[in-house]
């Protein structure tokens, strides 16, 4: 399918998954590849550190907006953001006639309460501050790096979860509407994040069934990160290779090696390709370097080349 | 005998400690079917365990109570997942003065809450279930996988996370209404819960002032607990094992867990660093000009995968030079990447072979 279609398809797109997938990786690629099809991003992240700013080769942002990659030659605006359920909790009680005291509900732990008999409403107030985003349409696609903290499940969740648990009030209502946001498939969607060994593809299964039944929200290709190239030729004798016997030993090391994880890695992604029928983006592996702004076009490309040979997703 | 079976032998408590994903849970294992294989009474509590690892210790079924393992060893290892929930239950019938109280507090929907979704339920209950095994006086060693939190403290403030909760000027103020000293507080307090009532409906906010009536004179007997684990935790029967692997995100995690422990006054007994690649010779570049040189013959392909190889193994050793200069006084253990997940004892047992190893 067309990547620019694609990308445009939903304003707001969640890449989650569990912690060590490389899900702000993926944030990051999402936001280099809708920029290249022309269209401004906003990079939302969840979590309080700024870790997507160093892969575009700027500064970490903090909670201000700033810009990471300016609109020119055909490229969108990129932009960065955090937004923390701590804050996102904090402003809206500000704004919710809590302003003078919110300082001392903070300090005494009358904050702590609230959020405990709530559960969810931080979470669910990151997406109401993500839905006035949309709503004022800061930019032709927000990108949420969604929380690292145990499942995607529990942010996603946090919307019916609050639902239920306060059945009136302001936040209530706030709940509702950023219900009707989440569950419409062209305002949002979500992509999820695994790498391709056993357990992470076990979770990634079980949340996605989970996050359509119980969530209601529309699921996007799966990413799957850290994708080991193929090599053709490993299982061939070195015998007569030029080089030093200790290089032979570990021509021999990394051949064996290298084919050890690339099997064990076909099989799991030949599981998930039978256990989950949704398309899959596979990124590569990046050997050795932190990611930059030469590793993101890397991935991005690939990204884009992947979203064209997938099937119209309807 | 290494260094990190010396710590396993020295003592009484382990607590693993990483984010996801980096083999926390199997380390934690590992580390017990070591003592057990040095003739210890080990027992490891498990948090949200890979499903075929779970079955592996006959843990599947939600066992809150130590299941033995039979294996080949002189000691005893037992295992067991953690259920937050009945655990907390337990938490509460110990403290209540009689059954109706712990009634009163377990069919509260605040406290479902609390046992169920508040942000570090699930360490504060590691920590109980450790402090339980512990005061049980059956096990040499306790081993204990922690959640997945970025932050070290959150493990060492969890046992006081309730104490703080009762200490919340809310609890005083519901539960002592009609002291006259207390009567303008309690108005002006009286107001802010009305107006919370309006925000986050009615509902929340009588369930939460009925939490705290429930409470009423337990708060005592959570403070000293409280007291008596973060000891437990503080001195020298407890070593923090901190679990990493090379990759750059949790290895920024893992530094910031090392700055915050220390603001604790504690520090990490050991570092494991799980999923190191083979180690080879050849640098990095002469790997690049064996790429070139060797193209278009038989060993075209491993000439690239030894590139490839070399280039994350450098950075990876790198990288965790950079963990052990910010722990210059912790054991550091490398345990290579192997060929499959561990879901089985005889993986967890070449797990311990070599965290165990000289």
């Amino acid at each position: 399918m067309d990547p620019g279609e694609f990308f445009a398809s939903s304003r707001v797109l969640i890449v989650a998954g569990k912690g060590g997938v490389g899900k702000t990786v993926t944030a990051a690629t999402v936001a280099a590849a809708a920029s290249r099809c022309g269209l401004s991003v906003l990079l939302v992240e969840v979590s309080g550190r700024s870790a997507a700013a160093p892969m575009f080769g700027t500064e970490a942002q903090g909670y201000e907006e700033a810009v990471l990659v300016h609109a020119e030659g055909g490229y969108g605006e990129i932009r960065g953001r955090s937004i923390t359920p701590d804050q996102a909790l904090v402003e809206w009680l500000s704004g919710h006639g809590f302003q003078r005291i919110v300082k001392r509900m903070t300090k005494s732990g009358l904050l702590e309460v609230v959020a405990t008999a709530t559960p969810g409403i931080k979470d669910l107030l990151v997406f109401g501050r993500i839905k006035a985003l949309e709503a004022a349409r800061a930019a032709d696609l927000i990108v949420v790096d969604a929380p690292a903290a145990g499942h995607a499940l529990g942010f996603l969740r946090s919307p019916a979860g609050v639902r239920e648990a306060a059945r009136s009030g302001t936040i209530h209502r706030q709940a509702v509407e950023v219900l009707e946001m989440i569950s419409d498939p062209s305002r949002c969607q979500v992509v999820l994040v695994t790498i391709p060994e056993e357990t992470p593809i076990n979770e990634l299964v079980e949340t996605s069934f989970a996050v359509e039944d119980e969530v209601g929200v529309k699921l996007g290709p799966v990413v799957v990160n850290s994708v080991l190239p193929q090599i053709d030729g490993l299982d061939r004798r070195l015998r007569w290779a030029k080089c030093s016997d200790t290089e032979r030993l570990d021509l021999a090391t990394a051949a064996e090696f290298r084919a050890g994880r690339t099997a064990l890695q076909d099989e799991q992604l030949a599981r998930l390709e039978s256990r989950l029928p949704l398309p899959q983006i596979r990124l590569p592996q990046i050997f050795g370097t932190r990611i930059g702004p030469d590793e993101l076009e890397h991935l991005a490309t690939t990204m884009l080349a992947e979203i064209k040979s997938l099937e119209d997703l309807s | 005998m290494n260094a990190y079976a010396e710590l396993i032998n020295a003592r009484d408590v382990i607590v693993c400690c990483g984010t996801g994903g980096v083999g926390k849970t199997t380390t934690a294992a590992a580390t017990a079917v070591a003592a057990a294989r040095a003739g210890k009474r080990a027992a490891v509590v498990t948090i949200d365990p890979a499903k075929r690892l779970a079955d592996a210790l006959g843990i599947a079924e939600l066992g809150n109570t130590p299941t033995e393992i039979a294996g080949p060893w002189s000691g005893t290892l037992a295992a067991l997942m953690l259920d937050t929930k009945s655990t907390f239950d337990d938490v509460v019938r110990r403290h209540a003065h009689d059954d109706h109280q712990a009634e009163r507090i377990l069919s509260n929907r605040f406290y479902r809450n609390v046992s169920g979704t508040l942000s570090g339920t699930q360490d504060y209950m590691a920590v109980e279930k450790l402090s339980e095994l512990y005061d049980s006086g059956d096990w040499d060693l306790v081993v204990v996988d922690t959640p997945p939190t970025r932050d070290a403290l959150a493990f060492l403030e969890a046992p006081k996370l309730l104490a703080r909760l009762l200490d919340n000027p809310i609890y005083r103020i519901v539960t002592a209404p009609s002291r006259g000293v207390f009567r303008a507080v309690n108005t002006a307090a009286q107001s802010v819960l009305r107006q919370l009532a309006r925000v986050v409906g009615a509902t929340v906010v009588d369930e939460a002032v009925a939490f705290f009536q429930a409470f009423e004179g337990m708060e005592d007997g959570f403070r000293d607990r409280a007291d008596a684990t973060l000891k437990l935790l503080g001195d020298q029967r407890t070593a923090f094992v901190l679990v990493a692997s090379p990759r750059a995100d949790t290895l920024m995690e893992a530094r910031y867990f090392l700055d915050r422990i220390r603001t604790a006054d504690l520090d990490a007994a050991a570092v494991v660093v799980n999923r190191i690649l083979p180690s080879v010779s050849t640098s990095p570049e002469r790997a690049k000009e064996l790429v070139k040189s060797l193209a278009g013959t038989q060993a075209a392909g491993a000439a690239v995968a030894l590139a490839d190889l070399t280039r994350s193994g450098a950075e990876d050793q790198s990288r965790i030079h950079e963990i052990t200069d910010a722990a210059p006084n912790a054991i550091v253990v490398q345990v290579p990447l192997l060929a499959d997940d561990v879901h089985d004892l005889d993986g967890l047992t070449t797990i311990a072979d070599l965290l165990t190893a000289d």
